[in-house]
């Protein structure tokens, strides 16, 4: 491997945990902050001041700027196989940390999506390393 | 209500998502991180109208998404939304033309049963 696949490949992965991780607490504070109605549209702004709302709001915001910018050189059919397992993670922190209960059905629903999601990606090797190789892609 | 919040997050999610792809490749891969540079692209791409639309399309399925986390447990509502993987596999083919083999339909038919098994 080039040190130039190398660079590309080790950003790769630490923006890929940072996009995981922020999806799944991003996810888990916004529930845990959100009431059990939001009875006006005008609550669905006032929500967003509550403070684990915002935190998790906050949290979806790195999600989405790490993401744009994992996309920016990675491809979009790679993104997504690799970021699939916040999908265990998010049912890990609803039956851990909100106390939900996930029936075998649903636990086996998640597992297919997340070998499904896999497969979308894994079609084909990814773009995403072969682009680096030098501006010539001489080497690919 | 469910499910009509569901269909309007996934269709905003869906085009949401393909829009902030063509954007970004519009705007080429990002390689200096300092924070100054990371500013300069962010003003390059909050001209750019491609990427505004994918955030306004994002900005609705978050409210969307916001509505259906009121009454639904979060183990239902992340992995229910899945369904845009499917949708996104069909515009990845048709609108920025990836290359979908046998094995990645294949993939997005098991989504859409995990999905199926997760809302029963």
């Amino acid at each position: 491997m080039t040190p130039e696949a190398a660079r590309l490949r080790s950003k790769t992965w630490t923006c890929a945990a940072i996009v995981v991780l922020a999806n799944v607490f991003g996810n888990f504070f916004l529930k845990r902050g959100m009431p059990a109605e939001l009875a006006s549209p005008l609550a669905y702004i006032t929500v967003l001041f509550r403070p684990w709302v915002a935190l998790g709001v906050t949290l979806l915001v790195v999600w989405l700027l790490s993401r744009m910018m994992l996309l920016s050189w990675a491809d979009l059919s790679y993104v997504l196989p690799v970021t699939s397992v916040g999908y265990v993670l998010v049912a890990f922190v609803g039956r851990w940390l909100l106390d939900e209960r996930i029936s075998a059905q649903r636990w086996t629903g998640i597992l297919l999506i997340v070998a499904g999601v896999t497969l979308v990606g894994g079609g084909s090797a990814p773009r995403t390393w072969r682009r680096s190789r030098g501006p010539s892609g001489a080497q690919s | 209500m469910k499910w009509l919040l569901i269909a309007i997050i996934v269709a905003s999610t869906s085009v949401g998502e393909v829009l902030q792809a063509i954007g970004m490749r519009r705007h080429g891969e990002i390689c200096d991180f300092r924070p100054g540079a990371l500013g300069r692209a962010a003003g390059t791409l909050a001209r750019n109208s491609v990427v505004i639309g994918s955030v306004v399309a994002m900005a609705v399925s978050f409210f969307a998404y916001l509505g259906l986390l009121t009454f639904c447990d979060l183990s239902f509502a992340v992995p229910v939304t899945a369904v845009t993987y499917v949708v996104e596999t069909v515009l990845a083919k048709y609108v920025l033309k990836e290359r979908v083999n046998g094995l990645r339909w294949a993939g997005a038919a098991l989504v859409l049963c995990g999905v199926a098994l997760v809302s029963l």
